[in-house]
């Protein structure tokens, strides 16, 4: 695994070891030094074309409990404010030197491109881009599923809301369906995009019918900021038709969990005696991110050396 | 791996091929008893004594030892396992590795006996990273190493204060040490180029 790109490039046991991974790394934070050595003396840029407060803070602090140094890049105050080219920014960070690029981009693709045109030699780590996929996003949602319901295989998870704006849910029908999980979507059919049928999971329209025994709930934010149609008719009736309150909260299974990717809109997609409930890990979700791009960073930058070192780690290991 | 030492017959300890068994099964219960008499003769009883296996086949080596001195002296002794692998300087030639649990026992390692265990001694390398780990971990008050095999070509200045046996070897040559718990049987074989 040298780039994390998409959640559909990942197979069963390479999502299963990074999350594996995850747990492991994710008890550093309860010891008295929360540092480990691995990444000393590598760069991560955070190179970041969109705002984000969680995911920059989350790999942020990732790389610096593994001992990275990492150096933050905001397109606003940059170069790139005054129009400077994916291309551009991408040879100066190589020619820093840098080991990792954790990117979010406007366009989907960008990291694709990033990784694959040859502009830069380093490891690619897609922090969300444009409507496309948010891979890590997707693996700490499976990470907290997993902590909860402990076996994927089987368990029925229902998503919810602004499907065709959300890089969250992309990435997430595919991990899971990866995982085992039954997924199903509930969104108003103007908010799923097209060919959805062909994704691996179930569609509906009916919000209390698909919630009925269901192990997860993740709701999804409605994007104002890419709302520039009407989507909906009112706040009030999306609220009402497709929000999650206590009611609809009571019709899941025993042990049943709710997650969001946040930020949350409180009132609108989740009501805020929800969001703070018992059921709600959603300030869980934000502990498990950062062991999981930990995991994430550490793999993909263990495996650049597996590259380079070529035949000199087919000798078989011999206990040292 | 190459456990085809059931069907080779077993040569003499130096043997060229696969497989010379150095110790077997009887052999390294004996080690593991006089191992366990050394730590409670160096520590006087096993007041403050954990044991901290290192990942992986130095977790049940480090059981066994603990039920050997329950055994002898009636107390239990705690007992842990550590992974290194964070904590390795290889990680840019050898790529990264699934990570095995880290344990430590309920009564930390603050001020305590640490004796790491370890199946084989060679360059020092795994043992330091363990000392690196360790000390993120807690501030023990001394820290041992006990280890079932040192074949020597040390590349750092470590030494164990335990030791199972002494097995000089050649660098090409390597030592695989299997046990019951992790390979379904106990022996250590000394295997390849014996020129």
């Amino acid at each position: 695994m040298r780039h994390l790109l998409s959640t559909s490039d990942l197979t069963r046991d390479e999502a299963l070891l990074i999350l594996d991974t995850a747990a492991e790394l994710g008890r550093v934070t309860d010891r008295a030094v929360k540092k480990l050595p691995t990444l000393r003396g590598r760069t991560v840029v955070n190179l970041f074309f969109e705002d984000s407060t969680r995911t920059r803070i989350s790999f942020e602090a990732a790389a610096k409990r593994l001992s990275a140094d990492v150096i933050t890049f905001s397109a606003k105050g940059s170069s790139v404010s005054k129009g400077e080219s994916l291309k551009d920014t991408a040879l100066t960070l190589e020619a820093m030197g840098a080991d990792a690029v954790v990117v979010r981009h406007h366009a989907s693709g960008a990291p694709y491109r990033l990784a694959h045109s040859g502009w830069v030699g380093c490891s690619v780590v897609n922090a969300g881009d444009g409507t496309h996929e948010h891979p890590t996003q997707a693996l700490l949602d499976a990470f907290t599923l997993r902590e909860h319901l402990r076996e994927l295989e089987g368990r029925r998870v229902v998503i919810v809301g602004d499907v065709l704006h959300s890089r969250v849910a992309r990435s997430n029908v595919a991990l899971l369906s990866t995982l085992g999980a039954q997924v199903t979507l509930v969104a108003p059919p103007t908010l799923l995009p097209v060919g959805v049928d062909t994704w691996p999971c179930a569609v509906s329209y009916d919000l209390d019918a698909a919630l009925e025994g269901a192990d997860a709930v993740m709701m999804l934010r409605v994007q104002n900021e890419r709302m520039n149609a009407a989507y909906f008719p009112s706040t009030h009736e999306y609220s009402r038709r497709y929000g999650l309150d206590t009611r609809r909260a009571a019709l899941l299974a025993d042990g049943a969990i709710v997650l969001h990717p946040g930020p949350m809109n409180r009132g609108m997609e989740i009501s805020a005696d929800v969001a703070d409930g018992p059921r709600s890990v959603i300030v869980e979700q934000v502990t498990n991110g950062v062991s999981v791009r930990m995991a994430v960073l550490y793999l993909v930058l263990g495996a650049r050396a597996e590259d380079s070192a070529g035949e000199a780690s087919a000798a078989e290991a011999v206990s040292a | 791996m190459t456990s085809s030492s059931a069907a080779e017959p077993t040569g003499p300890p130096g043997s060229r091929g696969l497989g010379a068994r150095v110790l077997d099964a009887p052999d390294i219960s004996r080690v593991v008893g006089r191992i366990s008499h050394e730590i409670l003769e160096r520590t006087r009883g096993s007041a403050d004594v954990v044991l901290l296996g290192i990942q992986t086949r130095g977790v049940p080596l480090a059981r066994r030892i603990a039920a050997r001195m329950a055994e002898i002296e009636g107390a239990s002794v705690p007992v842990g396992s550590l992974d290194i692998t964070m904590y390795r300087d290889d990680i840019r030639l050898r790529g990264p590795r699934p990570l095995e649990p880290t344990e430590l026992p309920d009564e930390g390692l603050d001020d305590r006996i640490v004796v790491l265990v370890d199946d084989v001694l060679y360059s020092g390398r795994t043992v330091r990273a363990a000392l690196d780990a360790i000390s993120d971990i807690g501030r023990p008050r001394t820290v041992q190493l006990a280890v079932l095999v040192d074949r020597g070509h040390r590349e750092l200045p470590i030494r164990a204060d335990y030791v199972g046996k002494n097995i000089p070897t050649s660098s090409a040559q390597s030592i695989r040490v299997h046990l019951v718990e992790t390979d379904g049987l106990d022996e250590v074989l000394l295997t390849g180029g014996a020129s």
